[in-house]
């Protein structure tokens, strides 16, 4: 298969990931949104390492799912804590620091 | 080489030793200790200035003891080295002989000053002032450069101000000594700021501060140069010493303890202007103009205060003029190349005028107990009584009997009667002038005539007649630590003319080692009879004017005010100098600083200031309402950030 396929898709996902990041509300959605984008951008650093034969690609993917796991698990207790303060994870209504 | 002379540093570091004992154990040691080790330490000094001038006696030419490196930049470098010759050494003498005998005098002083101010805890501060003044003194006369003389320059300046504020909140309207002190510091700034120009000149000129290297090389600067120096060097001592037109400071600093006027503002500090001219005597031989100047500025201040000295009615206000007009005396006379006439007449001075000074202090403690006496218990206040005023006093002679003499001794002193120590010393400075310049003489003679006028008046005002308030009539001499340095020093008053005397002139032989090219004084015959019939004369108009009706009230003009009119009233305002200066000095002054202070400051500078702050502070809070708070929002704008980015770098 062509690279060009891998790449096409890739863009889907990131843009659906944007997309949900931007429009939706609830943030375990958001962070869903967010692992989409992460994993967009997996798929093309391991296509590209396949196309050039090239390890380093596919070490990279391993580094990005530790530190998104590592991510994940911060901001879910990030929305654990703000849950029990608020009783809601409307991103919305989290603007306590605004200007 | 001596190794006597080694101990030289010692006249600094013992009444520094003293201050530390006063600052770090005198409280509590109490008074009599503070008063004892202040004056020990300012005796030690004088032992080792006597130590030294035996040591000179062997090797005249003296030596140059360095102590300690004080900076190297580049190969400029500066230390703390002592010069030990015959004119420092003098200058040791007087400083720390007469101190050591104001430091005993101000045991007794300052216990009735401090209880009579309500205040004994400031007795020991009194001390480590004094101490310090000494210790700075040395620093002064012991330098080898002009950078050192500098420092011992403004740490007196510094004591000065800080005894002459020692009663900081007392004084007119609570501030009367603070602002004296304010005044003294300020005006003797001016006079510094000279010395310091004067010190640029010289290191530009010649590469370096030391007396050694630029007397040396004094012969190969440039005219323009040594002149500016000169000159510079002139405005500090119409600083330091008090002379026209910076005289003003030195009437308002009788504000000090008594003590403090003689110690600091008639023997020693004042003089320093007259030991610099003296001291840099090789670089003003090569300048007749400066010398000139010099000459003048001497003459014309020593007939200037001497005539307002006539119109006082404060005792320490009339020998802090008669100071103003002996140094303008000695200043003529440095100028005049007579430098053997200024300095006798500076040790003779020191003498006679810190005498004047104690005695008239020891007449105000005699006024102030008479008056709480008169009180009698009765817990008045009596701000209104000035014990200062002279009209307030009369027959004080049968009450205080050693106080009338020595303040006799030390008044025929200065009006130069022969054989006191004044006659020999004056009549030297005026036969120096009379072989220079005729109009000079004159100026000065006639000035001698008005010291023996001011002195006979006062003498009369305060001891003759009958007492005129109950405070003169319950005054009585004081205990033997106040009147035992009065003797001492009126001893040394009549005795000091043997110094110089006319055709032995120790003291000249005695300089010659430490400067060149003096003259040996003459002793012109007619011109000491001249001083003497007019000093003569002087009594004689003071006694037949005061005495022959004396004043019975103390609100009774003075009987020169109606004959003479305006030119009394002149003397009595000290010729609105003070006026004068606030009006084109101060008013000016305080008109620019109001300027600066209010439109250009506060609206200028303070409104760019805040401005600025203004202005940050409206950009924020317009930007803050990007900040709404939605996260959404914020990843939105995030992207839109990075979207334009890459297609910037894609396009590209």
């Amino acid at each position: 298969m062509p690279i060009t396929y891998y790449i096409v898709l890739s863009s889907i996902l990131f843009v659906l990931g944007v997309i949900g990041v931007v429009v939706r509300r609830n943030a375990i959605v958001i962070f869903m949104s967010l692992e989409l984008m992460f994993n967009a951008a997996n798929l093309l650093f391991v296509a590209f390492a396949a196309y050039y034969q090239i390890i380093t690609g596919q070490l990279f993917v391993f580094f990005v799912m530790t530190v998104a796991a590592a991510e994940v698990a911060v901001g879910l207790a990030l929305m654990v804590a703000i849950f029990r303060a608020k009783h809601s994870i409307d991103v919305d209504q989290m603007s306590s620091l605004k200007g | 080489m001596d190794t006597l002379f080694t101990l030289v540093p010692w006249v600094v570091f013992a009444p520094v030793l003293g201050i530390l004992i006063n600052l770090l154990v005198g409280k509590r040691l109490g008074e009599k200790a503070v008063g004892i080790i202040g004056s020990l330490a300012s005796g030690a000094a004088f032992i080792i200035s006597v130590i030294l001038a035996v040591a000179l006696g062997q090797h005249p030419e003296g030596v140059v003891h360095p102590l300690a490196e004080w900076m190297t930049i580049g190969d400029f470098s500066v230390r703390w080295a002592f010069q030990v010759d015959t004119l420092s050494t003098t200058m040791m003498l007087v400083v720390s002989g007469v101190g050591t005998l104001i430091h005993i005098y101000s045991i007794g002083y300052m216990h009735a000053d401090t209880h009579h101010h309500g205040d004994p805890g400031r007795f020991r501060r009194f001390f480590i002032y004094l101490n310090l003044f000494i210790a700075m003194m040395m620093v002064l006369v012991t330098a080898d450069s002009y950078l050192m003389l500098f420092v011992g320059w403004e740490g007196v300046g510094l004591c000065s101000y800080l005894l002459i504020g020692f009663w900081y909140e007392k004084g007119e309207a609570g501030l009367g000594n603070a602002r004296a002190g304010r005044k003294a510091f300020i005006v003797n700034r001016v006079g510094d700021f000279g010395l310091l120009l004067a010190m640029f000149v010289m290191f530009w000129a010649f590469g370096s501060l030391d007396f050694a290297t630029v007397f040396a090389q004094a012969g190969t600067v440039a005219a323009g140069a040594l002149l500016a120096i000169t000159l510079f060097m002139l405005l500090a001592v119409t600083g330091k010493s008090a002379q026209l037109p910076l005289f003003v400071w030195l009437p308002d600093a009788m504000a000090g303890p008594t003590p403090v006027s003689a110690l600091i503002h008639a023997a020693t500090m004042v003089t320093a202007g007259v030991y610099l001219v003296a001291r840099s005597q090789p670089l003003f031989a090569l300048v007749p103009a400066a010398q000139t100047a010099v000459t003048w500025v001497g003459a014309l201040t020593a007939l200037f205060a001497a005539t307002i000295a006539v119109g006082q009615y404060d005792i320490k206000k009339v020998l802090a003029y008669s100071t103003i007009s002996q140094l303008g005396f000695m200043v003529a006379a440095v100028g005049m190349g007579a430098v053997v006439g200024g300095m006798f007449h500076l040790i003779t001075h020191a003498f006679f005028k810190a005498l004047l000074f104690l005695a008239a202090g020891s007449v105000i403690l005699g006024l102030e107990r008479g008056h709480e006496a008169a009180l009698n218990g009765q817990h008045l206040r009596h701000d209104h009584f000035d014990p200062q005023d002279m009209r307030n006093m009369g027959g004080l002679r049968p009450r205080m009997r050693i106080t009338y003499w020595v303040y006799l001794i030390g008044a025929l002193a200065l009006a130069g009667i022969a054989p006191l120590a004044g006659f020999f010393s004056k009549d030297e400075i005026l036969a120096a002038a009379s072989e220079q310049s005729l109009a000079v003489f004159i100026i000065l003679a006639i000035a001698a005539f008005f010291t023996a006028f001011y002195m006979g008046r006062q003498l009369i005002l305060v001891f003759g007649g009958k007492p005129r308030t109950r405070a003169a009539e319950g005054a009585a001499e004081n205990s033997p630590i106040i009147t035992v340095p009065l003797i001492i020093l009126a001893v040394l008053a009549a005795l000091g003319g043997l110094l110089n005397l006319p055709g032995l002139h120790w003291l000249e032989t005695w300089l010659e080692h430490s400067l060149e090219g003096l003259s040996a004084g003459h002793f012109i015959l007619w011109v000491a009879l001249l001083s003497l019939a007019v000093a003569l004369l002087g009594f004689w108009l003071a006694w037949s004017i005061y005495a022959r009706k004396p004043r019975q009230k103390p609100a009774e003009p003075d009987p020169l005010a109606a004959p003479l009119g305006d030119i009394y009233r002149g003397m009595e305002r000290k010729w609105w100098v003070d006026e004068f200066y606030r009006a084109v000095l101060l008013r000016p002054a305080a008109w620019l600083a109001n300027l600066l202070a209010g439109p250009v400051d506060q609206g200028g500078i303070d409104g760019a200031v805040m401005g600025t702050g203004r202005l940050a502070r409206l950009a924020a809070r317009g930007l803050s309402l990007l900040q709404n708070g939605f996260v959404r929002g914020y990843a939105l704008v995030m992207l839109l950030g990075v979207v334009a980015i890459l297609t910037y770098l894609v396009l590209r």
